[in-house]
């Protein structure tokens, strides 16, 4: 079998990270995420029209009149279909809802409201601590389990792999103002265990491999580890993208998001597990003394 | 690791099929509680919806003071102690003792068995924390204090939520505590919460009280206005007769003025008050009030002496429907605020729950022709697998009855594409020992031994993150956690013992082939 020099690339792509990583920092911490009812509270409707003529701009202007606060409308899946956000919310008053549809109907005309989301900033705000308490923990777990099963090397760089993974996620999220609600976590937190679950597939590898080598180059060694789990990386992935991208194309319009960060997750959890995870071993110098000591023990 | 014994074979095949039975029993229509079960459909997918309400508990915090100075007033009347100021701040009670009983008062408020500060001997924290400077003492609910008011205002408040979302009748609603102030109310196939809101949003305090000629009362007056704001009354503040007394309350048509009303029924207690009430005031005018405004507030032309009467007020007979309905189920005993409200139409679940089922269909497709295309026969077993993990997790749903939620769908697609990953690990490391191995059934051996750590290390990881997500996630979010959780458990089992099993049996039978893999 061809053997192929990952290693030879460890330093380029190194590189190519730290510049993603800097660049969704940056995005991260100057435009922000767009951040979706759940979490900024508000009130989300999907309508459906059953008239052609109704586009955004008049969806907008009639909304607009209603004196909601900020307002977005984009369109939804279908032609019909538009999903409108703003900042009022008053789940309270039994009667908003329902105001809202008339005055609409009168400027547009037949509309059916097939989702209303309203968020209180109670709730929202505790929806947002709870997603960022769940990822922390996740990421703290873990940390815990690969420092129990492998050498602080190891724990090491599979973290750094997957803050990259992360981080880097929230990066495009940012960049092009995806929407970031409860399902993003889900997917943030299952990209997390996608991408530990890559990069302990190849450190098992290159731990038995240190056992079998002992006069192999820790540079060389990655290599080959990563070279003897390579098929199995790439029949996972695609599986794995296989049934994301089904969920993306063929899964209806409010999985969209959701299946799209999983499959960037797929996409940087694979990648990293090669060109993230595996340097960490090297510039730590890893070698076989650094399991000798656990074997003894 | 090829070794099956007859019973093990035996109870795999056994398990699978009777796990799969209740994955087929989703599609039948067999009406029998233990052999045909469904799934549940979280909100997203049947339509419906969820509303999260928390009670606001300033006024029975208010409420449960002033009772509570009365109580101290009689007790300390009864121990010759002298009190006086009292004053209600900032939640806290403030009152003067003299000089001479201020460690008295110490500690019958510090003493374990105290009867005014209790709870001690229960949950070793009274209900009051107090402080004393100089002669005064503040005294304001402990923490525990405050948790037990909550928790029996909460007790109180979602009976008289379930009374209310079952007297609308809506199909199988689900009333559930959050914490200690808050309601979940999910209303499956409700797609217009409208109505159910603006009877939830009603406190539905009813009071009778006597419009007021003069404001010199002895019990005090207050002004209210009109519920339809067109003006204003001074009403006494004595209580002829509370929502308490009433025994049933319904919506009726009055022959003579052809207006709908709303007719009540008193109990005894209640028709007494109300008869000598009524006697001792004829040709005054009663306000009914709910909730602070007056309904209406008729002359009363005689004594009402049998517990029965009327309300009037404008009604139309949806309103006297509801404000009969608020009646009958009770006073909340606090108002409640809807903080949260997710609402979706029949339509957009069944458009959800059709986009799952496509998607899952199509993925499923492609990854099955994928792994036939990268390992033929084997990939044939990897499918056998994948189908059996499909019918085993399905099974286990419907067996546990989870709620399957859109996310959910998503979570079993994902469990697909991710579950080969096993049969993967295994097949390429049993080609890796081929190399090395003429005797092919040593080679599976060992692919199969030494493949199985980082399966468990990488299926353990995911299954830390499906954990998290099943604990600080809520309701759709759950549903992704719990498939994907209970999706990893059938993977490991479906690969260890069906794929493993059919492997063995071809394994052994063909052991001398060229190739095998």
């Amino acid at each position: 079998m061809k053997i192929i020099f990952f290693n030879k690339f460890y330093k380029s792509f190194n590189i190519l990270s730290g510049i993603l990583i800097i660049v969704s920092l940056v995005f991260l911490v100057f435009k922000g995420l767009n951040f979706g009812v759940d979490f900024k509270g508000g009130t989300l409707i999907e309508l459906r029209t059953d008239r052609s003529s109704a586009n955004i701009t008049k969806i907008r202007d009639s909304f607009n009149q209603m004196n909601l606060g900020d307002i977005s409308v984009k369109n939804f899946g279908n032609e019909t279909d538009f999903v409108v956000k703003f900042e009022k919310q008053n789940s309270n008053d039994p009667k908003f809802i329902e105001e809202i549809k008339t005055k609409l109907s009168n400027s547009i005309g037949m509309v059916d409201f097939r989702r209303v989301e309203n968020v209180g900033p109670k709730v929202s705000a505790e929806l947002l601590r709870s997603g960022v308490i769940a990822i922390a923990l996740s990421l703290a777990a873990m940390l815990l389990y690969i420092w129990i099963r492998f050498e602080w090397q190891f724990s090491l760089g599979a973290i750094l792999a997957l803050f990259h993974d992360v981080i880097i996620t929230l990066g495009v999220f940012s960049v092009f103002s995806l929407e970031i609600n409860l399902s993003i976590v889900a997917a943030v937190l299952t990209i997390v265990g996608y991408s530990m679950n890559d990069t302990v597939v190849i450190f098992d590898r290159v731990r038995e491999n240190l056992r079998k080598y002992s006069d192999v180059k820790i540079f060389e060694l990655t290599n080959i580890s990563i070279n003897e789990t390579l098929s199995r990386t790439i029949i996972t992935s695609v599986t794995t993208l296989l049934a994301l991208l089904s969920i993306f194309i063929f899964g209806g319009e409010i999985l969209k998001g959701f299946s799209l960060a999983m499959i960037l997750g797929v996409i940087f959890g694979t990648y990293s597990s090669i060109y993230i995870a595996n340097p960490v071993l090297v510039s730590l110098k890893v070698s076989q003394r650094t399991i000798v000591k656990e074997d003894k023990e | 690791m090829l070794y099956f014994s007859k019973l093990r074979v035996f109870s795999v095949l056994i398990f699978t099929l009777i796990i799969s039975y209740f994955t087929i029993s989703n599609f039948t229509k067999i009406d029998d509680d233990y052999f045909s079960k469904n799934i549940k459909l979280g909100l997203d997918l049947q339509g419906g919806s969820y509303l999260l309400l928390e009670i606001d508990n300033e006024p029975v915090i208010t409420q449960r003071l002033q009772s509570k100075v009365l109580e101290f007033k009689k007790f300390f009347k009864d121990k010759d102690i002298k009190v006086r100021n009292f004053v209600i701040e900032d939640k806290s009670i403030i009152f003067d003792v003299e000089s001479s009983t201020i460690e008295d008062v110490k500690s019958l408020l510090e003493d374990d068995k105290s009867e005014i500060n209790p709870y001690f001997q229960q949950y070793k924290s009274h209900q009051f924390n107090f402080e004393n400077i100089d002669t005064s003492f503040k005294l304001e609910f402990s923490d525990y204090g405050l948790v037990l008011l909550k928790n029996s205002s909460l007790d109180q408040a979602i009976e008289i939520v379930r009374r209310r979302v079952d007297e609308v009748g809506t199909n199988e609603p689900n009333i559930l505590k959050r914490g200690n102030d808050r309601i979940l109310v999910e209303l499956p196939g409700l797609d217009d919460p409208g109505r159910i809101k603006s009877l939830l949003g009603k406190t539905a305090n009813l009071t009778f009280q006597f419009i007021s000629s003069s404001s010199e009362e002895s019990f005090g007056t207050e002004k209210l206005s009109f519920e339809d704001g067109s003006s204003e009354a001074i009403v006494s503040k004595r209580i002829v007769l509370s929502g308490d007394n009433l025994m049933d309350a319904k919506p009726t048509m009055n022959n003579q003025t052809n207006e709908t009303v709303v007719s009540f029924s008193l109990d005894r207690v209640g028709a007494k008050k109300f008869g000598k009430a009524t006697s001792n005031g004829v040709g005054k005018r009663l306000a009914i009030v709910l909730d602070g405004k007056i309904i209406s507030a008729p002359e009363v032309r005689e004594p009402i002496i049998g517990g029965n009467g009327q309300i009037s007020g404008n009604f139309t007979f949806q309103s006297a429907t509801d404000l009969a309905l608020l009646l009958r189920s009770g006073a909340l005993p606090a108002p409640l605020n809807i903080i949260e409200e997710r609402t979706v139409g029949p339509d957009l679940g069944k458009d959800s729950i059709n986009a799952g089922i496509m998607s899952l269909i199509i993925g499923f497709i492609f990854v099955v022709a994928f792994m036939f295309y990268k390992y033929r026969f084997f990939g044939l077993i990897a499918n056998l697998a994948l189908i059996s993990n499909l019918f085993l997790l399905v099974g286990i749903l419907t067996l546990f009855e989870a709620t399957l939620t859109l996310p959910g769908i998503a979570g079993i697609i994902l469990t697909v594409g991710m579950a080969v990953d096993a049969n993967v690990l295994i097949f390429e490391r049993i080609k890796e020992e081929l190399k090395n191995e003429n005797n092919s059934i040593v080679a599976f051996d060992s692919g199969y031994t030494k493949s199985r750590t980082t399966i468990l290390d990488a299926n353990i990881t995911t299954l830390i993150a499906a954990v998290i997500l099943f604990f600080m996630g809520s309701g759709p979010i759950k549903g992704f956690s719990i498939t994907l959780g209970v999706g990893i458990l059938t993977t490991l089992f479906s690969v260890y013992f069906i794929a493993r099993l059919i492997t063995a049996y071809y394994v052994i039978k063909n052991k001398h082939k060229e190739k095998l893999i």
